[in-house]
């Protein structure tokens, strides 16, 4: 295959969620070649020059595959790192921004799912289970952030300054008490 | 056309100092052909608007309207008949009457309007075959798998005219392929013109819905999705006015 059949392959197995630029693909065929992972074949009619993987490549491909990956090779988390960052800072509404990035990170689950039901459950496999991956991702990071509320609602209470007005017992079932956060 | 409206209601269990405000004001609208997944914590007042919404318990304050009909001015016996045809239940368990068919547990509401035998039978058979379970009408619901019962509860939701459906964690004891396919037929089902609500606590599967609404300590605390009404996102928890 050449670069452009080999973004192609690679877009099309990945429903396009990790679009590649073309001169990413030529830059990393030409260090595969250079650590004797490829080797290129003969130029066609049109000028594309194909490669062909090696027996190392194989080998290392085959390792890759058999290993799982860390994850601490993954990036931070930046919205752990948030909500950490929000609890110490006085004045945020930690309850509010877990609300907030929980119903963002609904309406991309939501975004998902259409993708889902729309696509072809026999012809898009591939697809379908990248699908699911970012499905299963999102889903996570919303169960977490229900756990990050239930944990603030138990171990957080509003500091009393936030209750002055509503401190009185509920005389109308319209009084949100519970729903006062501190400031 | 507006299936199910909800407008600003109240459940109270019990009263003076033990009183457990379970809904607090909650006004929700479900179109035809929309599917709205209702989430929250334990407690948060989920089952109490699902059972109000289906007319099995009324509401302390506010109105149910169902297809147009205010529940809060009917009769018992009116009750039982809008219960019985306008609206269907799917629950996670204790779904299907397990000493008869899956033809006859899809026929049982017709049969108890008073709908004749053989245009019962006919109209189960076909409900059974909309949800790919042809042929399967004879079947106890001990000789089928977890995720057919729940198609044949699904049928049995739908037959007749009813076209809202009511869902409680539908999928709860299903594995996720089978739980998923059970949402794709509640999602086709609500397309094809049925308005739906689903409570769940899992987010891929309120994923399925048009509308997400959070729930908490009775209150509608968020909604997502792309029906997103500016008024209601201004709602937000220590934000009222």
């Amino acid at each position: 295959m050449h670069g452009y059949q080999l973004r192609a392959a690679f877009e099309e197995s990945t429903g396009g969620t990790w679009p590649l630029n073309i001169g990413q693909v030529y830059t990393t065929l030409s260090r595969l070649e250079r650590d004797g992972l490829v080797h290129p074949l003969p130029a066609n009619d049109a000028g594309q020059r194909p490669y062909e993987i090696t027996a190392a490549g194989r080998k290392d491909l085959a390792a890759w595959f058999a290993t799982p990956i860390s994850r601490t090779d993954r990036p931070r988390d930046e919205l752990a790192i948030k909500l950490a960052l929000a609890l110490c800072t006085p004045g945020v509404d930690v309850r509010a921004v877990v609300q907030t990035q929980r119903s963002a990170t609904m309406r991309t689950l939501q975004e998902y799912t259409r993708l889902k039901a729309r696509a072809d459950q026999e012809v898009e496999l591939s697809w379908l289970l990248v699908l699911d991956a970012m499905v299963f991702q999102a889903e996570s990071e919303v169960r977490w952030l229900d756990h990050c509320e239930a944990s603030l609602i138990r171990y957080t209470s509003p500091p009393a300054s936030s209750l002055d007005s509503q401190a009185q017992p509920a005389t109308d079932a319209d009084t949100e008490v519970e729903q006062e956060v501190p400031r | 056309m507006t299936i199910l409206e909800l407008r600003a209601v109240h459940r109270v269990h019990g009263d003076g100092p033990t009183a457990v405000h379970a809904l607090r004001g909650v006004t929700l609208t479900v179109e035809e052909g929309e599917l709205v997944a209702v989430m929250g914590p334990s407690g948060s007042g989920k089952s109490t608007l699902l059972n109000l919404a289906g007319g099995l318990d009324r509401p302390t304050k506010g109105e149910v309207v169902v297809d147009g009909t205010v529940l809060g001015t009917c009769t018992r016996r009116a009750l039982a008949a809008l219960r019985r045809r306008r609206v269907g239940y799917v629950f996670q368990d204790l779904n299907l009457l397990a000493s008869l068919t899956a033809a006859e547990n899809v026929a049982l509401p017709l049969e108890l309007d008073g709908v004749g035998v053989r245009q019962t039978r006919r109209t189960a058979l076909a409900a059974l075959a909309e949800v790919d379970l042809d042929g399967y009408g004879p079947r106890f619901p001990d000789e089928l798998s977890g995720g057919q019962q729940q198609r044949v509860a699904i049928a049995r939701a739908l037959v007749g005219q009813r076209r809202l459906l009511l869902a409680d964690e539908p999928t709860g004891a299903l594995d996720s392929q089978t739980g998923e396919a059970v949402l794709r037929l509640l999602r086709s089902k609500v397309d094809a013109g049925a308005a739906g609500v689903l409570v769940t606590h899992e987010a891929r599967h309120a994923a399925w819905a048009d509308r997400v609404v959070f729930l908490r300590d009775g209150v509608i605390v968020d909604t997502s999705g792309p029906l997103d009404r500016p008024d209601e996102l201004l709602t937000t928890p220590g934000g009222s006015p």
